[in-house]
């Protein structure tokens, strides 16, 4: 079944409260006859109104600035989301344990379940803070932390392992919030699991959390007008924080120093890192090709030796395929990428155009290769059932026998398609190693598992 | 200054350098403060102009140069005062009683009369920058018959003891929040930085904490101000012109100029003493990297290995543990310097004495929980377990007895003593009628049993000498305050004399007093929790380094040295986390403190239990994680084993 809206349908029946005291008393004020007996003095009306117009003209000045903070913040999270059309999609983040074999997945109706294979219950989180969901990931080294970016806040679940409660109280979540921190739209635990960053697209700052002690540091840097989108590099020494403007920032993690790299053409929409925290593959709205960035040299001395220019390394300008359907058209903007934990497979998922019917939301997969030089060797596309989109995916932190890719679809189905390789080795595809799979998930119509494994040579 | 005589090469060559580079710097940000505060305090909207020339002017007048002499000197004090009181472990008073004693102790005592009197300097700097009518203490005037006289100034006498109030509440409050408290910080940044950030937020404090200080010193004021004012006119012999109203009236302290030049120099003051605390804390927390192991043997104290075992400067503790934990994470050189074996002999000495060193503080966290725990399994509810007072004695105890072999036993205590601001004061005096005043000896009401219990076994050695705690042992102890009167009527506790000796006979009936200081000491349930994880911050660095060490050996350790003692690394953890689990399920001990963060004071230590809890559970999965299935061929107890397979199975 969907999860829709319908379970937090009685939520309209009640206004949110979000006034201060103060808002409700100047609105008491205003309202009231008995204050409108006492005039003001006008030269107090006038320079009130003169400030007032004042404020209205810098804050419309910033917004034109940085257009993004005129958005509403629903419209924000979709904005700056990793998920396609994360609005209407069912699944609106995904996530897999580090270490086992379990997955959150956020609804549309603002709970999160929790899957395990080895487990009968499957948790549901609900917290009357969790609205929203943007982004969720699981604590490395920890079996039960749960991170989630919520609209005003952030939520770190403690959810036992070993607990038969399918309803965990609100009482293990611990909420993390600062003033103008909201909507969050991207976290990133440490590989360590210390700390957690968290960013948002209205605030400048990026917030580093010491979770146990709900503390936290505020790392902040002028331009950019926001933070969207964080991604920690598995080897913990960088951090890729991309802002809503033409500019993303390089973190070193061991003295948070940062490394600015303004892009030409638009806002650097998603990135990944290699595992062993040496290459940075980014995208740019509005450019349909794939960069690089190497970093070669110890912690520490990054904007010293660091890269000078970010290199191309693939080109996914459209391309017509002829299929038995019709001709389609591949290529465009990309939406995110991931890059599978042992650095083989980069899945990288185009927009597309809804509107055009040849023109589908797609995942290609790409072959990558370090040696001699780094190259992309096209591997193929995967494609869901008729009238389906991909709208998420994340690779299997631990697949023992390649990479499995996790896709979420926009009808609501989640599938695993895995690839089958020795490392470093030559891939075997094909669905007849499908019957090896490890995960036989509990969720309905199961392992759809209809990739095409086209293989084209460019 | 006691401590220059045993303070060792480290306090020396790097701690006063710190400190004396960051009271440079906050020398070299006194003028721009300046500035702005004769701004602040003289701008007028009518003639922007005229007030910045004369703000000039005065900037370079005499007056203007001396005033700023003496606030540099102030400065200088300030800092001098923070490099004296300054703590990495922080003094939890685990009752409102403890807190009492602590506000009275000679040495804070001290401390609140010098900022006292350094805010008189400040405010009088303040009064002739002002300028106006706070310059003067006296002027002239004719008495109604046309003898001309001096009359007293009362809106300078106003501001200088506004000074006074608001040095000495800053210091009280001071000790109340831990101010001399230096945390570490988890994210490390560079110094500019670190200020840069915290500046807003120095500002902030100071300006509400200022506007709180002018209104009870206002309030005060109004009720008690003929006092001083009648004392200054007798002892200066100035008259109080009649024809001026007295300020401590309503009418005359409604005045708003007054009001807000009280406040600008109130915030000018703690501004500038919390922005020396601040590059104070920033300075002194930085990190230092001590060589692994150096070619000279002189140097070889020095080493990390060495350093670590030092006892004695807390600090240099805290920060080799610090840079031990940042060099097992970041720096594979320096690990291979760890891993590597002796030149001659081929023995891992380096590994060897870190491993020891971080593995005999876990060990002595684990017995302060067992025991700890074990104090409220037998009374069946939480009693203070007054680390304050309870290190206090315990230094005392142990500078006292000097070299005796006591010491010996306990080196545990002893570690996480010295910092404690007291251990310093009474080092070197045996306990001075003075001091035993206020510190809370074995023999009076005022100290909790779990304190008698837990100083008592230095003469029997038994329980803190074992590894095991045995709750028979300590249930000796006479228990003659150890519950509240209730439970002496039904009379369980029975004290024995022949355990210890020391305690005087206690009237059987507590007089009322004694019954309302009981009930005092009841009251901060949470603080004994926060109490015996007060120096964690320790033991945190020390999990993190020993996990990040033995996560890199799978690969690094060319010679095996790590495996040897990976069993008792792995045993060490579990047991602590087995007793960590226990203490979390104590009343209180899980219950979040409340977070104030109006206040320069650091409440970092309040948090470091759940800080601690996190990173053993996050080092115990480090190891498992890097060895996997390896763990099976290590050899640990059954009951461990079972343990560790949860921690394979990710089902902690």
């Amino acid at each position: 079944k969907l999860h829709s809206r319908t379970e937090s349908s009685s939520k309209a029946a009640f206004l949110d409260h979000s006034e201060t005291l103060w808002m409700r008393m100047t609105c008491k004020h205003t309202n009231s006859p008995v204050i409108d007996a006492f005039a003001v003095p006008k030269w107090l009306s006038m320079s009130s109104g003169c400030i007032l117009a004042l404020l209205r003209w810098v804050s419309s000045f910033h917004g034109s600035l940085f257009p993004h903070l005129t958005l509403s913040s629903e419209d924000m999270i979709a904005e700056f989301s990793q998920v396609l059309n994360w609005s209407d999609c069912v699944v609106r983040a995904f996530a897999w344990h580090p270490h086992t074999d379990k997955f959150a997945v956020a609804l549309l109706d603002d709970s999160i379940k929790i899957y395990n294979p080895k487990s009968a219950t499957t948790p549901t989180l609900k917290h009357r803070l969790q609205r929203s969901v943007a982004a969720v990931q699981w604590k490395p080294l920890c079996a039960s932390a749960l991170a989630v970016a919520c609209q005003n806040c952030l939520l770190v679940w403690h959810v036992d392992p070993c607990s038969l409660s399918t309803r965990p109280s609100s009482g293990c979540a611990q909420v993390l919030s600062h003033p103008g921190h909201s909507p969050v739209t991207s976290i990133a635990w440490s590989p360590s699991g210390s700390l957690l960053l968290s960013a948002s697209p209205m605030d400048s700052t990026m917030m580093v959390w010491d979770v146990a002690a709900e503390s936290c540091v505020p790392l902040q840097r002028v331009g950019g007008g926001g933070v969207s989108f964080l991604s920690w590099s598995p080897d913990g020494s960088h951090v890729l924080a991309s802002t809503p403007s033409a500019l993303f920032r390089v973190w070193e993690t061991r003295m948070w120093t940062c490394e600015r790299w303004p892009c030409v053409k638009g806002r650097c929409q998603s990135g990944c890192w290699s595992p062993d925290g040496s290459r940075l593959l980014f995208t740019v709205q509005g450019e349909m090709v794939i960069y690089a960035l190497t970093f070669t040299d110890a912690p520490g001395q990054l904007s010293h030796s660091g890269p000078q220019a970010a290199a191309v390394v693939a080109d996914l300008s459209e391309t017509t395929f002829s299929t038995p359907d019709g001709d389609i058209v591949v290529g465009g903007e990309i939406q995110s990428l991931v890059w599978d934990p042992r650095g083989e497979r980069l899945a990288v998922l185009l927009k597309g155009d809804p509107q055009a019917a040849d023109r589908p939301a797609i995942i290609a997969v790409f072959k990558t290769r370090a040696n001699p030089i780094f190259e992309l060797l096209p591997c193929g596309f995967v494609q869901g059932e008729a009238g389906a989109e991909p709208r998420l995916m994340q690779f299997h932190p631990n697949f023992q026998h390649g990479a499995l890719l996790t896709v979420c679809w926009s009808n609501g189905r989640i599938t695993h398609v895995p690839f089958y390789f020795v490392s470093a080795g030559v891939p075997h595809f094909g669905l007849s190693g499908s019957p090896l799979l490890p995960h036989p998930q509990q969720r309905p119509a199961d392992f759809v598992n209809q990739s095409l494994f086209t293989e084209f040579l460019s | 200054m006691v401590s220059t005589e045993q303070s060792c090469w480290f306090i020396r060559k790097v701690i006063c350098w710190r400190a004396v580079a960051s009271i440079a710097w906050a020398v070299l940000l006194l003028p721009p403060i300046t500035l702005v505060f004769v701004i602040i305090s003289k701008f007028s909207f009518l003639h922007p102009i005229q007030t910045i020339s004369e703000c000039l002017y005065l900037l370079t007048s005499a007056s203007g140069i001396f005033s700023f002499i003496l606030l540099c000197g102030v400065i200088l004090i300030v800092g001098f005062l923070h490099l004296e009181y300054y703590t990495v472990i922080p003094t939890i008073a685990c009752s409102k009683i403890a807190l009492l004693g602590q506000l009275l102790h000679p040495r804070h005592f001290i401390n609140s009369l010098v900022h006292c009197f350094m805010g008189v300097i400040v405010a009088w700097c303040c009064a002739v920058t002002m300028g106006l009518r706070y310059e003067t203490l006296g002027y002239p005037c004719t008495e109604s018959d046309g003898h001309p006289q001096m009359c007293l100034n009362e809106y300078h006498l106003i501001l200088l003891l506004a000074g006074a109030f608001v040095g000495f509440s800053h210091s009280l409050l001071g000790v109340i929040y831990n101010m001399n408290y230096v945390s570490f910080h988890t994210v490390q940044q560079y110094k500019y930085l670190r200020f840069k950030r915290c500046l807003p937020l120095v500002v902030k404090c100071s300006a509400t904490q200022a506007l709180y200080s002018v209104r009870n010193y206002i309030v005060m004021y109004l009720f008690l101000g003929y006092i001083p004012r009648a004392w200054i006119c007798k002892t200066l012999n100035l008259h109080l012109d009649s024809s001026v109203h007295p300020l401590d009236s309503i009418a005359g302290l409604l005045d708003l100029s007054l009001l807000y030049h009280l406040w600008s120099s109130a915030t000018f003051l703690l501004l500038t003493w919390n922005i020396t605390l601040l590059l104070f804390r920033i300075f002194v927390t930085e990190v230092y990297s001590f060589p692994v192991q150096s070619s000279f043997t002189e140097d070889s104290h020095q080493c990390l290995p060495k350093v670590l075992t030092e006892k004695q400067p807390m600090i240099l503790k805290f920060l080799a543990l610090q840079d031990l934990a940042l060099l097992s994470q970041h720096s594979p050189s320096r690990r291979c310097e760890v891993f590597s074996l002796s030149q001659p002999g081929g023995h891992p000495h380096n590994w060897n004495a870190i491993s020891k060193e971080c593995l005999s503080l876990l060990t002595d966290l684990t017995q302060r929980l067992v025991a700890y725990h074990d104090t409220v399994a037998t009374n069946g509810r939480a009693k203070s377990l007054s680390s304050g007072s309870e290190r206090k004695t315990s230094s005392e105890t142990s500078v006292t007895s000097g070299t005796e072999d006591l010491m010996s036993p306990r080196p545990v205590f002893l570690m996480k003593t010295p910092a404690s601001v007291f251990a310093r004061s009474v080092a070197g005096t045996p306990q001075s009628p003075l001091t035993s005043l206020f510190t809370p000896d074995l023999d009076s009401p005022f100290a909790s049993p779990a304190l008698r219990r837990l100083t008592a076994p230095v003469d029997q050695c038994s329980p803190w000498y074992g590894t095991v705690q045995s709750p028979h042992i300590m249930r000796r102890a006479p228990k003659l305050w150890s519950t509240s009167t209730d439970s002496q009527v039904n009379g369980s506790p029975t004290p024995s004399p022949a355990s210890v000796p020391s305690p005087k006979p206690e009237p059987s009936k507590p007089s009322f007093l004694a019954q309302f200081l009981q009930n005092r000491k009841e009251q901060l349930p949470e603080a004994s929790s926060q109490a015996l994880f007060a120096d964690s911050q320790a033991h945190i660095w020390a999990l993190e380094g020993l996990s990040y060490l033995v996560q890199a050996s799978f690969s690094e350790d060319q010679f095996g040295v790590v495996q040897t003692t990976l069993p008792s690394i792995l045993s060490c953890m579990l047991v602590l986390q087995e007793a960590v689990d226990r203490h979390f399920k104590l009343p209180h001990a899980s219950s979040k403190p409340v977070r104030s963060t109006s206040s320069m004071g650091d409440s970092t230590y309040k948090t470091l239990r759940f800080a601690l809890r996190a990173t053993l559970k996050t080092a115990i999965y480090r190891i498992t994680t890097t060895f996997g299935d390896h763990l099976n061929a290590v050899q640990i107890s059954a009951e461990h084993r079972k343990r560790l397979q949860q921690f394979l199975e990710y089902k902690e």
